[in-house]
């Protein structure tokens, strides 16, 4: 045969292969179809196949190519007619509120959630994420942050050391020193991350704990900016009818330093809507010029402002768990109700 | 601080608020209220009673039977107190009546006797720990009058917490500034009740101020700034009237007696620890502060405990030994007694720092130290010692005798601080006129005493001395009277950051994602370990569960596995990154690793009646740890079995080492015995990866065109001898096949029937082609042939039959 009648050959082959495999009503006639035409020996493809052999070179890519193709769509009508007249393994097939199959679920610890929701919204107004040790010398933690070793401000902390003047730092603020240490401003950064008291567990308190830096370094950024910021994230955080409140207070590395306040609008389950207390969920301030003195800025020429929160606490409000310590406990039945 | 509501009302003219308003006010100038409690609570059932005629009991010694007129008839009462007498005045819970504490009062017979109520001691109505009798009230009062409001227990008292920045704060006065505003009328202190008119004279010396037989000198001048002392002559110890000790009561004070009582409520109302000593137990009439001699190794204090002395401590001596703390507590043997009549009234000025390193020292704090350490007004003590004179006179009688003895080694001088205007609108936003800033200051006593060039010079009272010393804390008590809330809150332009966001942080982000998509949660665990788990040692742990920092993350992990265990979980899947810990060289910060950690049990999916239950094997482990491993290190890592690991299984087990031979990740079948298991539980699956402290830079995907002609496959199966890794067959075949081979695929594995012992069958899919060309069937047989031969030759490994 020419190489010509081949192809047509096995195009006539394939229209059958095809049409026997859709007219199979079981897989002992599918098997059968299957013998048929791609059998090792006896199949009518294959023995096509073998024939290559005998064509003059130049035909045989042509032809291989073709008898290939018709291989392939032969197999692949096989094993879809195949799936469909196996068996069911199990249960009826019509019955389609029986559970559906798929892999486990898993989720990010709600802290996380709350620090990427948090970082999220700081991304978002132009901030990006900085870090820094946990262990960590006084100077970091202390006194570049304009706070003396001998000043009731050291204790409020209390911390727990490692070696000599080595820490575990007992807060984030270390990262606003390094960071400025590294770059010039304009700084927009968060740093969020583990710190350590000197605390015993209880439902408020643990000796290791999660909080978010925040710091904003340029010319011209004023309290103004600082108030407006905050405000804004509040606002997106916890819903656009929530009221911030600044109080002054103190922290050595801010001045003025504030307290962060917010009463948010819940809609309790009659749909009716009511304001919450104030509740405190940030310190923050501008940053103390004596601050940027300690990293080598020029405080005349910039401003900035600081702020640090704790996410566990703005998870355990948003979520109404009422002990720290059942984040830590990691038991598969908390996690999974925060299932992503 | 607990405050009086009442007292700050005096001190304010025309201050109407009521205590939360108060409370209000004062949060939204920095000092938020904690509580707000009266001192007459849960007292509302007690009244005032006469106590008509006192008999004594007619079958025991001890007890009286009384008439009382407690102002719904006269009834009898049996009352045990010593100091019943007929005619007195005493509080009394009638019957009904409930107590603090909880007790009810009912009518009783008391050997034989009916009684119809409770003459009430201080003690029972929670006022003080005087339990010597029933409390005898001075003065004329109606009977069935109510006891809180005879006793003016109806105040309110405000604990306000005071930052550590603000020693003016702690005192009455401090907080009336912050109360007075434009509406108000100028502090007014009280009016003593009947103290002398007095001119006091002062008789200076340093470093000894000498008058009258009476001494004081200052020998360490660092610690101790000034030393005002007064001799009191004659005066007779004894309750305070019931003024002072409803103002005592109503800041949260307990009255002790007269002199005690005065030098408190000028401490509350001015600031200023004061300390009355017996003269009689200084030793040459003298008082020497210096710092404690190194054979002076303890002292007792006025609380009864011996405490260890420090040559760093400031002593308050008389001519041989020491006789107090130096602004933390007076000792045991100087202090007040009942039979004093003369006393040295000490009004002092210590630095902070010491009093501060003292008191740590000795583990103690005291109203006193709390005040020293935040300091008191330098130029208030003068003030503050005269009136303690003047209400001891009123009080307890005597007289001044000499002059006040007064020793100032480092004097006082107010600080002028320079106030820009344009710093002012720079920092806070807002342009402020020099009229504006005037107003805002000078009720906290600020005192603008020069204006030019937008700059105003701003002279700092002794009261703030210790935190307003810079312009900016000026601007801050400019920004904070002003009211943060008054300030407009809109947002602005701003300009990108020159930080970029850490690469570390999109990192973890991407393997949280995985993980989680993998069907893991995440768990978080506090980083510290016990001592068989991380060799960083915490110097000052609090409790043994915190003295060391992990070096690992897995055995945290492996105890969370644990609990669920213990709660029945049996599929767990959990996973941290976090922080692990290294020693490193003696007195440097510790070596920090970022990790991941990762623990697989139980099912790999859930159950499903159209499958068998499969649970989790090596290949899931490996497929996770592989998956990491990529993410954090790249490709070129690659998994190498076995682990020296005490808590994996070697021999279903994995490590990564990376090209300087550190290992970074570990991963494995976690050893019997490391976890406890309950017997249900099935294998425990765990690993742990270091992330790079730099993360490299992902390089861009260089793009290879999709061939354009077909492959040839071939498949084999080869017979294999145990010993030879199939990783190695992979190896040999892609050493041996040329530049054809584009892929090596193995498909099956099987061992058993057919095949001969010590080996097993791998087969394997390989995939020829040619990028330019459709490649023959002959020369992909013949690179086959080849390849069979190398691996016979090479491995001993031969094609299934």
């Amino acid at each position: 045969m020419s190489d010509t009648d081949l192809i047509g050959a096995l195009r006539v082959l394939e229209r059958e292969a095809l049409a026997a495999v859709s007219g199979a009503t079981d897989e002992a006639a599918l098997e059968t179809v299957r013998v048929t035409y791609l059998g090792r020996t006896e199949g009518s493809i294959s023995k096509v196949l073998r024939g290559l052999g005998a064509l003059p070179t130049g035909a045989r890519p042509a032809v291989g190519q073709e008898a290939n193709r018709v291989k392939i769509a032969v197999s692949e009508a096989l094993k879809v007619r195949g799936l469909a007249l196996a068996p069911q393994t199990r249960g009826s097939a019509e019955d389609l509120t029986l559970p559906s199959r798929g892999p486990w679920r898993g989720g990010l610890h709600p802290i996380t959630q709350a620090v990427d929701e948090i970082w999220h919204i700081f991304r978002d107004m132009g901030f990006a994420r900085a870090r820094g040790p946990e262990a960590d010398t006084e100077w970091y933690n202390f006194e570049a942050l304009n706070t003396p070793l001998d000043h009731p401000a050291a204790d409020e902390q209390d911390t727990l050391y490692l070696v000599d003047s080595v820490l575990l730092r007992s807060h984030t603020s270390p990262v606003q020193v390094r960071t400025m240490e590294a770059y010039e401003p304009p700084i927009r950064i968060i740093a969020p991350g583990w710190v350590y008291r000197r605390d015993t567990y209880d439902a408020t308190h643990t000796p290791a704990f999660m909080q978010i830096e925040g710091l904003v370094v340029d010319e011209g950024v004023s309290f103004v900016d600082f108030k407006a910021t905050l405000a804004e994230f509040a606002r997106r955080y916890w819903g656009p009818d929530t009221r911030v409140r600044f109080r002054p207070s103190f922290f050595p590395f801010t001045e003025p330093s504030a307290e962060v306040d917010v009463k948010r609008v819940i809609t309790k389950p009659d749909g009716t809507r009511v304001e919450t207390d104030w509740l405190e969920v940030m310190g923050a301030g501008m940053v103390d010029p004596a601050v940027l003195e300690n990293v080598g800025y020029d405080s005349e020429r910039y401003t900035g402002w600081a702020f640090g929160m704790g996410p566990a606490r703005i998870a355990m409000l948003k979520h109404g768990v009422d002990d720290l310590r059942t984040f830590f406990e990691n038991d598969m039945r908390f996690l999974a109700q925060f299932s992503s | 601080m607990k405050a009086s509501a009442r007292w700050l009302r005096e001190l304010v003219p025309g201050l109407d608020l009521s205590a939360p308003a108060m409370a209000d006010r004062l949060a939204l100038r920095g000092a938020p209220v904690e509580s707000i409690v009266s001192p007459g609570e849960g007292l509302a059932d007690v009244v005032v009673a006469k106590v008509l005629t006192a008999d004594r009991h007619p079958n025991a010694d001890r007890l009286s039977v009384c008439t009382v007129d407690g102002g719904q008839g006269v009834v009898p009462v049996v009352c045990g107190a010593p100091n019943v007498r007929a005619g007195g005045w005493y509080p009394f819970a009638p019957v009904g009546a409930v107590l603090p504490g909880g007790l009810e009062i009912k009518k009783a017979k008391i050997r034989g006797e009916v009684s119809h109520g409770m003459l009430c001691s201080a003690k029972e109505l929670g006022l003080s720990g005087d339990h010597g009798g029933i409390l005898a009230l001075e003065g004329e009062f109606t009977p069935g009058q109510s006891f809180v409001a005879a006793l003016g227990l109806d105040d309110a008292t405000l604990d306000v917490e005071v930052t550590s920045n603000r020693g003016d704060l702690l005192s009455h006065v401090g907080l009336a500034r912050e109360l007075a505003t434009a509406g108000t009328g100028d502090i007014a202190l009280t009016e003593l009740p009947g103290s002398p008119r007095l001119e006091f004279a002062y008789q200076e010396g340093t470093p000894e101020a000498r008058a009258g037989g009476v001494s004081v000198r200052i020998d360490d001048p660092d610690l101790c700034h000034r030393y005002l002392g007064a001799v009191l002559r004659g005066i007779q110890v004894r309750p305070s009237p019931a003024w002072l000790q409803e103002r005592l009561r109503g800041a949260g004070a307990r009255p002790i007696n007269n002199v005690v009582d005065a030098t408190n409520y000028v401490m509350l109302e001015l600031g200023h620890p004061l300390h009355a000593f017996d003269l009689r137990r200084l030793a040459g009439s003298a008082v020497v502060v210096r710092r404690a001699r190194v054979s002076e190794r303890a002292f007792t204090t006025l609380d009864g405990v011996e405490r260890p002395l420090g040559p760093d401590m400031l002593m308050i001596c008389d001519a041989e030994k020491p006789v107090g703390v130096a602004g933390v507590m007076g000792g045991l043997h100087s202090e007040v007694e009942p039979d004093t009549t003369d006393v040295l009234l000490e009004c002092a000025l210590f630095a902070p720092k010491s009093i501060r390193a003292t008191r740590k020292a000795l583990g103690m704090s005291t109203d006193a130290s709390y005040r020293f350490e935040r300091g008191v007004d330098p130029a208030g003590m003068q003030q503050a010692l005269e009136r303690c004179v003047r209400l001891i006179l009123a009080i307890a009688g005597g007289a001044v005798d000499g002059p006040v003895l007064d020793c100032v080694p480092v004097g006082f001088e107010a600080q002028i601080v320079p106030l820009r205007l344009a710093r002012i609108e720079r920092l806070l936003g807002v342009p402020f006129t020099s009229a504006q800033v005037r107003t805002l200051l000078s009720p906290l006593g600020f005192q603008v005493i020069g204006e030019g060039d937008g700059t105003l010079q701003v002279r700092v009272p002794g009261f703030r001395s210790y935190d307003v010393r810079r312009e900016v804390d000026l601007i801050e008590e400019v920004a904070r009277t002003h009211g943060f809330d008054a300030f407009p809150s809109d947002l602005g332009p701003y300009r990108a950051g020159n930080v970029p966001d850490h690469p570390l942080f999109r990192l973890e982000d991407e393997l949280r994602a995985s993980l989680v998509a993998r069907g893991l949660y995440e768990a978080h665990t506090p980083a510290f370990a016990p001592e068989s788990d991380g060799n960083v040692e915490v110097s000052n742990p609090l409790s043994a569960t915190e003295r060391y920092m992990r070096g690992s993350l897995l055995p945290g992990l492996l105890r969370r596995v644990e609990h669920n265990f213990a709660h029945g979980n049996r599929d767990v899947r959990l996973f941290e990154i976090g922080t692990a810990f290294a020693r490193r060289g003696p007195g440097e910060p510790p070596l920090e690793s970022t990790r991941l950690a990762a623990v697989l049990t139980g099912l790999r999916a859930p159950a499903h009646w159209t499958a068998e239950d499969e649970p989790f094997t090596v290949w899931d482990l490996k497929s996770l740890l592989e998956d990491v491993v990529r993410r954090a290190h790249g490709d070129a890592l690659v998994l190498a079995p076995g682990c020296e690991s005490a808590r994996l299984d070697a021999s279903a087990a994995f490590t990564v080492t990376d090209a300087r031979g550190a290992i970074v990740a570990r991963g494995g079948r976690v050893a019997e015995g490391a976890v406890d298991a309950p017997v249900w539980a099935g294998a425990v699956w765990a690993l742990e990866v270091e992330l790079p402290s730099e993360v490299p830079a992902r390089g861009a995907v260089s793009y290879r065109a999709l061939p354009t002609f077909p492959p040839v496959d071939r498949d084999l199966a080869l017979l294999v001898p145990d010993q030879i890794p199939s990783a190695t067959v992979t190896a040999a075949m892609s050493a041996h096949a040329g530049a054809l081979l584009e892929e090596v695929a193995l498909f099956d594995v099987y061992a058993g029937e057919g095949i001969p012992a010590g080996k097993r069958s791998l087969a394997f899919r390989l995939r020829f082609r040619a990028a330019e060309r459709t490649l023959k069937d002959t020369e992909v047989d013949k690179t086959v042939r080849s390849v069979l031969e190398r691996l016979e030759e090479e491995l001993g490994v031969e094609p299934r039959g």
